[in-house]
C-alpha cells in the first residue's frame, strides 16, 4: 500500500498524478492519496482506466472518496482560484479492493492479497 | 457578411424570447442498470412518440450514446426543447466474467466488455458538450458510489445544472431518502421510469431547471 502525501500531489500535474496512480494500481498496489483528485482529474482517471483494461489482466479500478468541498471565498474569486478542496481517496485494483460499505462518515473496504 | 450573420443570430434570439421557447442539450447519466435508457425511452415516447433504445437486465446494455434531438416538453406553463443524450453506464471497472454470470458465452461477454469500456469513454467525452444532466440513481442501491460522486463533482465544477432522478421507486427496497441524505445540495425527483410514476413531477422539474 502506498500513501502519497499532499505535498507530493501538489507538485504534480494532473496527468502525472493519473499516470502514477495507474502504474501503481496495475502493479497490484493500493494507493491512498492524502489529498484526493479534483472532479475533472477523477473523470480523466476513469477515462484512462478504460483504455488500460485488458480482458485477462486488468479489469479496472476501485476508487472511493468523498465529494469535494467547495470553499470558495471572495478572495479566491478575485484571484481566480477555484476554492475546491479535495478529500482523501483510496484507489486499488478492482480484483483486490472491494468496498463493503460507504456512508457520510466512513468507507469500509476489503483488500484481497495474493490474487 | 458578419453583419448579416449577427442579424440572423439576433433574430433567432428575439424569436426565442417572444415565444418563450428554450433549448438545452441534456445528458442522462448514471451507473449501469440504473434505468437511464428506460427513462430516455419514457421521455422521448411521452413527447414525440418514438422509442430510442433497447433495455435489458444485463449491465452495459447501452454501449453507445443515443441522441434524440428536438424533444419539446411542455410543463407548468413553460416549454423547453431538449436534445437528449442517453449515455452508456459509467463505471470504474469492467470484467467480462460478470457478463458470463448473466449467461453470456465467453466470446460474447468479452465483446460486450470491450464495447462497454468504449461506451464509458464516450459518456465522459459528452460531459464537455452538455447544458445539464439528469443523474439517474437506483433507489434500491447505495447512492454513495464513486460514479455518482464523480458526476456530481464534475457538474458542480462546471457550474452546470444537475437534477437527480431517484429511479425504481416501485420496488419494495427503494429508499430515496438515502439519496436525499447523500446529495442534499441538489434537487431530487423520485420516479419509476418503468411504470411512469411521478413522471409529471420530473417534467415540471426539467422545465424549471433546464429552461
Amino acid at each position: 500500500m502506498d500513501l502519497i502525501s499532499a505535498e507530493r500531489l501538489e507538485s504534480m500535474s494532473s496527468m502525472e498524478k493519473i499516470r502514477l496512480i495507474l502504474s501503481k494500481v496495475k502493479r497490484g498496489n493500493i494507493v491512498v492519496l492524502e489529498m484526493g483528485l479534483t472532479p475533472e482529474e477523477e473523470v480523466k482517471l476513469i477515462e484512462m482506466t478504460m483504455t488500460e483494461i485488458r480482458l485477462d489482466e486488468f479489469s479496472g479500478i476501485e476508487i472511493e472518496s468523498y465529494p469535494v468541498k467547495n470553499e470558495s471565498t471572495f478572495l479566491n474569486k478575485i484571484l481566480g482560484k477555484s476554492g475546491i478542496k479535495t478529500r482523501m481517496t483510496v484507489i486499488g485494483p478492482a480484483n483486490q479492493l472491494r468496498t463493503i460499505e460507504k456512508d457520510k462518515y466512513q468507507i469500509s473496504t476489503k483488500v484481497s492479497v495474493g490474487d | 457578411m458578419s453583419v448579416i450573420r449577427s442579424l440572423k443570430m439576433n433574430f433567432a434570439v428575439w424569436i426565442k424570447w417572444i415565444f418563450g421557447k428554450k433549448r438545452a442539450r441534456i445528458g442522462i447519466y448514471g451507473p449501469p442498470n440504473a434505468g437511464k435508457t428506460t427513462l430516455a425511452n419514457r421521455i422521448v415516447k411521452d413527447w414525440s412518440g418514438i422509442e430510442t433504445g433497447g433495455i435489458s437486465h444485463i449491465p452495459h446494455e447501452t454501449r453507445r450514446a443515443m441522441r434524440t434531438d428536438g424533444v419539446i416538453i411542455n410543463a407548468n406553463g413553460s416549454s423547453i426543447e431538449l436534445d437528449i443524450v442517453d449515455t452508456p453506464g459509467m463505471a470504474t471497472k469492467i470484467d467480462f466474467r460478470e457478463f458470463m454470470a448473466y449467461g453470456l458465452e465467453e466470446e460474447e461477454a468479452k465483446r460486450r466488455a470491450k464495447e462497454a469500456t468504449e461506451g464509458v469513454i464516450e459518456a465522459i467525452k459528452w460531459l464537455e458538450n452538455l447544458d445539464g444532466i439528469l443523474l439517474v440513481m437506483d433507489s434500491t442501491e447505495d447512492p454513495y458510489t464513486q460514479v455518482n460522486v464523480t458526476v456530481v463533482g464534475n457538474m458542480e465544477a462546471r457550474k452546470l445544472p444537475l437534477l437527480i432522478v431517484a429511479n425504481k421507486m416501485d420496488l419494495p427496497k427503494a429508499a430515496p431518502s438515502r439519496i436525499k441524505a447523500a446529495f442534499p445540495q441538489h434537487p431530487i425527483v423520485t420516479i419509476s421510469a418503468l411504470e411512469g410514476s411521478n413522471i409529471d413531477d420530473l417534467y415540471v422539474a426539467i422545465a424549471r431547471h433546464f429552461g
